[in-house]
């Protein structure tokens, strides 16, 4: 009834986790059955260690948080060697975010991700707004996307799905660039720069000034960006922001994501998960629905 | 140690002052195994401007009742919401998270500062358990900002040292004449800079040293990589490689 497909992937449900917000799904196994997760987006994965940014990183907004955590990683290698190996046995589509400050480093990570025999997809994360080289810098500009895409697609032989960012003037002609630079699939929204000030202290929440926006705030903005994306390329969207309940990732299912990620909502339930996978079933029992696919992108 | 989420009665509240309350959480059933020094992360209730959830650690444990307590200061939007609720009414937690203190030593000082000194009942009280001796100074700019003191008296030697005098000695915990006897392990949380100078303190005399640390959090769990600190290894979780660290990893933070 739930299951869908990304490519040539096939997922249980529509509801994946989101990079950066579900770790490598071992710190959630205790409140998650994560075999019955249509995917896990693995923490960003950058070709080198990243210590990120410094302490502070992290303020609450109205519903919502800033994060500036700066794609702290083990790096791809210790991904590869350790990590893998913990979780490569689990029932769901490993997916890993491939982050980057060049398109060397996005090169060399995609390929060696590539030889994981049970990582079936990598989301190219052009998008991070939170590190001062590349990341967000690829994402905003259609020809440089267009041509991290067609390198890392040169190397990398299974579903690239690769990750918008909502900070552009137009969501559409970025993933119009990545589609026709060949990626399989495009995922969005990541999250949107923002600032906070404690005006007590006269300075900004994050030692880095701006951060990243998530949590239902940026939901309306991420459904219409999905809808718009959604009628403009025919590769599958998966959408993500904000999104906290089965009803929240219906409007993204009916706005056209043929998937859907769950992303800041993990730390406030960390089983949020299961209930969406619950909710989308319940709701498909009320309205007769045999098959997701039926209302994906209805409206 | 499995984690769990659940939703626990509150079964009492204890007012201690405006900055200060306690309250006793009833487990539905029976209440899994904490340590010492780890902590809950509670969701707020009713407040649309609290999306989050707090982490608090845990004072007391009382396994025969299935009951744990939270001493909690009233610091931002959370814990003021918190402080509103009444017996009777729901708290849902997810626990117990992050590594809690050693227990290691025989002639142990507890070191509690302000909120720092929530941890210290529950290690007292494991640490009494165990024959361990226990000197326990709890430090605060008055009496009023040490809510708890009576309660650790079965668990070991009780000293106070508050900045205005009106409790113990007068001055910091730092100063106090207990502060540097002889002992082979200390454990501290409070604010930073008591306990960086009490680690410095403990490192300078080889005495081996654990520091509770309380960064702002977002999961718990380890996963959104937000509540680090700069220890000797990198950047390390305080929720889940912590709260409790030994000195010994974290020279950097100590020196900053």
């Amino acid at each position: 009834m739930l299951q869908t497909k990304i490519h040539n992937i096939t997922l249980k449900n529509p509801v994946m986790t989101a990079s950066g917000t579900f770790g490598y799904g071992e710190e959630f196994a205790d409140f998650v059955d994560l075999n019955k997760l249509g995917g896990i987006v693995v923490k960003g994965t950058t070709g080198d260690r990243r210590q990120g940014n410094p302490y502070p990183r992290m303020a609450e907004t109205p519903s919502g948080m800033l994060n500036a955590v700066g794609l702290q990683n083990v790096g791809v290698e210790t991904f590869c060697k350790d990590v893998y190996h913990r979780i490569k046995d689990l029932d769901t589509n490993i997916i890993v975010n491939v982050s980057g400050s060049s398109i060397e480093e996005y090169c060399k990570t995609a390929a060696m991700i590539d030889k994981l025999d049970k990582i079936p997809a990598i989301e190219l994360n052009i998008s991070c707004p939170n590190v001062k080289k590349g990341g967000m810098g690829f994402g905003t500009d259609p020809a440089m996307a267009a041509q991290v895409v067609s390198e890392v697609r040169k190397i990398y032989h299974k579903t690239l799905i690769v990750k918008l960012t909502p900070n552009v003037t137009s969501v559409v002609e970025i993933a119009k660039a990545v589609e026709g630079a060949g990626a399989d699939s495009v995922s969005l929204i990541n999250t949107m720069l923002g600032m906070a000030i404690d005006v007590e202290k006269q300075r900004p929440y994050l030692s880095t000034i701006t951060g990243g926006l998530s949590g239902p705030a940026v939901k309306p903005v991420a459904v219409r960006m999905v809808w718009q994306v959604a009628h403009a390329v025919s590769i599958p969207v998966i959408g993500l922001g904000g999104i906290a309940s089965a009803a929240d990732a219906l409007e993204f299912l009916m706005a056209g994501a043929k998937a859907i990620q769950v992303g800041t909502a993990n730390f406030i339930d960390p089983s949020i998960t299961m209930k969406i996978i619950d909710g989308l079933e319940d709701y498909c029992k009320r309205h007769s629905i045999n098959d997701i696919n039926d209302i994906i992108g209805i409206i | 140690m499995k984690k769990h989420i659940t939703d626990f009665k509150i079964v009492k509240k204890k007012v201690y002052n405006a900055t200060y309350f306690a309250l006793t959480l009833q487990h539905p059933s029976t209440l899994p195994e904490i340590e010492a020094g780890q902590f809950v992360e509670v969701e707020i209730p009713g407040n649309k401007h609290v999306m989050l959830r707090r982490p608090i650690s845990i004072h007391d444990v009382d396994s025969e009742k299935s009951q744990l307590t939270l001493l909690v200061q009233v610091v931002g939007k959370g814990t003021k919401t918190l402080s509103q609720m009444e017996e009777g009414e729901t708290l849902n937690l997810v626990y117990p998270l992050g590594r809690g203190f050693s227990q290691e030593g025989k002639e142990v000082l507890l070191v509690g500062g302000g909120a720092g000194i929530a941890p210290m009942l529950h290690l007292s009280k494991c640490l009494s358990a165990k024959g361990t001796h226990c000197t326990i100074l709890l430090g605060g700019r008055s009496a009023t900002m040490i809510p708890v003191q009576e309660e650790f008296r079965p668990y070991g030697d009780v000293y106070f040292a508050t900045e205005d005098g009106s409790l113990g000695e007068k001055g910091l915990v730092t100063q106090h004449s207990v502060f540097g006897a002889e002992y082979d392990h200390i454990y501290t949380c409070g604010p930073t800079p008591m306990m960086k100078a009490v680690a410095r303190h403990a490192m300078e005399k080889g005495i081996e040293c654990e520091v509770s640390l309380e960064n702002m959090m977002a999961c718990g769990v380890g996963a959104c990589l937000c509540c680090v600190v700069d220890s000797d290894e990198g950047h390390k979780c305080v929720c889940k490689d912590g709260p409790v660290f030994n000195a010994k990893r974290l020279t950097n933070w100590i020196k900053k």
